[in-house]
């Protein structure tokens, strides 16, 4: 494993005290990792909500970019020993605009009911993104204030950013040609 | 509905509220493409907002998954139409993050070059589009004859002028073409001078002024909660300008002024954008000065086609040629974000890669998007008029809103 930058140590020797003895380096007890010089945080459903707010005291305080992805027949993920591997990943991208630096955090969500609290709460900024997140992965938000299609029609079936939503699915019609 | 429940209904309505829902929209010249806003309005006060998007999804992030890294600029152009570069480009600098390969410098000099060329005519863009929503009608004509030369430019390096494909993984597509000094030259020599006559037309003008001034304000506090970036951001008097704050290709080797308003209204955000297409006429004579020789693209064949003369001596280069154009090349496995600061804000790549010559997954971050989310909050309680001012002062692509 990379690792990780120096500043993260201090922070990360208290959120060991509660953890257990792993190896793996944690900052609000989820697990760190580097890859291409950008940090990365791993946490589960569970713990989403909790570690967004943390990271919000600690000046990540601007959500710029939210959104899923779905691993489905992707076998060369690597994720830290201690994160179990769930179909779909909800991809949180913080900024931190006083010291100009960037943390992003992945969720693991399960592929039945891929629920998640909501973050609207501690960035409003996220409404939109969440929105478009359940659009495209059928990724549900508990407790957002306005649970409807963004981008998507409102009659739409399915999520069309999953791997297993074929494209190409819809017939043109033909208004002119007889029998269609 | 039955007559009890009509009974029921009447009841609750209170004569006296004179509020009413109108809708604003999807066709309407002043939402610069397909943006619909429903209003809530107390006789000419806008008191509730919200815009409806998704009438331009055209799932060009799906897209995207099914076509290879070579090809991926040809999609993300066409997020952001009126400036295609810096989609290219956060997507290419994503690329290559994955890859770990090193782009000659030229390239990343042109890639600026081109790319600040891109800002100017997409602010000019913005002017001639703000000039016609406020009733500068003149105004589109200059905005559109100004962007023009620039885009005449564009034709002569990438061969089109709007959704190039010009920057790709690994660095341009072409070379500059001979004479290219001269052609910029002459763009910086005329704008000057033109800009200026925007300022009489438009940013003294009283008329201007009481149109813009006070109008759709924004704190710097709602601005960074709402995730706004860009102009929006700037005008609250923030000055945060990923060129500054986080460069990218050479950006902390030129000298450049973040322009910033004071009040985060309308007029500021004009102002702003006005200012920012001078300070990227400094950008661009600096590369005038600074551009080095040396190759426009990585020397990687398996990245990067190989030049066309070398296809006739050489079999390694034929097999290069062939496996990059019919199968692609291969990324390794991996995730990444990437972001450039285009003229609406912060622009962002997110990739992932399963090893293959294609995307696993491929999210652009669309400042627009996220910025039309301000357009409630700046309307709430201003006239309906000031409405169109508003959306005018957002700037949004609805290309690269709804994707």
């Amino acid at each position: 494993m990379t690792e990780p930058p120096a500043s993260l140590d201090e922070e990360t020797e208290s959120g060991e005290e509660e953890m257990p003895d792993d190896d793996v380096e944690r900052l609000h007890g989820a697990a760190v990792t580097v890859t291409n010089g950008q940090t990365v945080l791993h946490t589960d459903k569970a713990e989403y909500h909790d570690l967004i707010e943390a990271l919000n005291d600690d000046d990540y305080g601007v959500c710029v970019d939210l959104c899923g992805a779905d691993y489905l027949g992707n076998d060369t993920r690597s994720l830290p020993a201690t994160v179990p591997a769930e179909r779909f990943e909800l991809v949180v991208n913080l900024l931190d605009v006083k010291a100009s630096r960037r943390m992003r955090v992945r969720v693991q969500l399960p592929e039945v009911a891929p629920t998640v609290a909501t973050i609207t709460d501690i960035h409003p900024g996220a409404e939109a993104m969440e929105r478009e997140a359940n659009d495209m992965f059928g990724i549900e938000f508990e407790g957002h204030p306005d649970p409807t299609p963004i981008l998507l029609p409102d009659d739409w079936q399915g999520h069309p950013l999953r791997k297993d939503f074929s494209m190409g699915r819809i017939p043109v019609q033909f208004k002119a040609v007889d029998g269609r | 509905m039955s007559e009890a429940e009509a009974e029921e209904r009447a009841s609750v309505v209170d004569p006296d509220d004179e509020r009413m829902i109108i809708n604003m929209g999807p066709q309407h010249p002043s939402t610069h493409g397909v943006l619909r806003v429903t209003m809530e309005l107390q006789g000419e006060t806008v008191l509730r907002s919200k815009p409806v998007i998704g009438y331009l999804h055209t799932g060009m992030e799906k897209t995207a998954e099914d076509l290879t890294y070579l090809q991926g600029p040809t999609n993300v152009t066409r997020m952001d139409y009126a400036s295609p570069l810096f989609t290219e480009l956060t997507f290419s600098l994503a690329v290559e993050a994955l890859l770990e390969i090193e782009i000659p410098d030229r390239a990343t000099w042109i890639r600026m070059l081109m790319c600040e060329l891109n800002r100017m005519s997409s602010h000019l863009l913005f002017l001639a589009t703000n000039g016609m929503d406020l009733g500068a009608v003149g105004m589109m004509i200059y905005g559109w004859r100004e962007r023009e030369e620039v885009l005449r430019f564009f034709e002569k390096v990438t061969g089109l002028r709007m959704n190039h494909n010009y920057i790709r993984p690994g660095g341009v597509a072409a070379d500059l073409p001979d004479g290219w000094r001269e052609d910029v030259q002459s763009i910086l020599k005329v704008l000057p001078e033109r800009l200026e006559q925007f300022d009489v037309l438009m940013t003294g003008q009283p008329i201007w002024r009481e149109r813009t001034q006070g109008i759709g304000v924004i704190t710097t506090e709602e601005a960074l909660a709402l995730g706004a970036t860009g102009p929006i951001l700037r005008s609250t008097g923030y000055a945060w300008d990923l060129r500054r704050a986080m460069p990218y290709l050479a950006y902390d080797e030129v000298d450049f002024d973040i322009v910033v308003g004071t009040y985060g209204d309308t007029f500021d955000r004009y102002a702003i954008r006005l200012n920012e297409i001078r300070e990227s006429m400094r950008i661009v004579e600096q590369c005038l000065e600074l551009i080095p020789e040396g190759p426009y693209r990585a020397e990687d064949r398996k990245v990067t086609p190989p030049p066309r003369a070398r296809i006739d001596e050489s079999m390694e280069a034929l097999i290069h040629h062939f496996k990059i154009f019919t199968e692609g090349f291969k990324v390794p496995p991996g995730e990444v974000y990437t972001a450039v600061e285009s003229p609406r804000g912060e622009l962002g790549c997110y990739l992932v890669s399963d090893g293959g010559p294609k995307p696993q997954r491929m999210h652009i971050r669309a400042p627009s998007f996220v910025n039309l989310q301000t357009l409630p909050h700046m309307m709430h309680g201003g006239l309906l008029a000031d409405a169109i001012a508003v959306i005018s002062s957002i700037d949004p692509i609805m290309g690269e809103v709804d994707r």
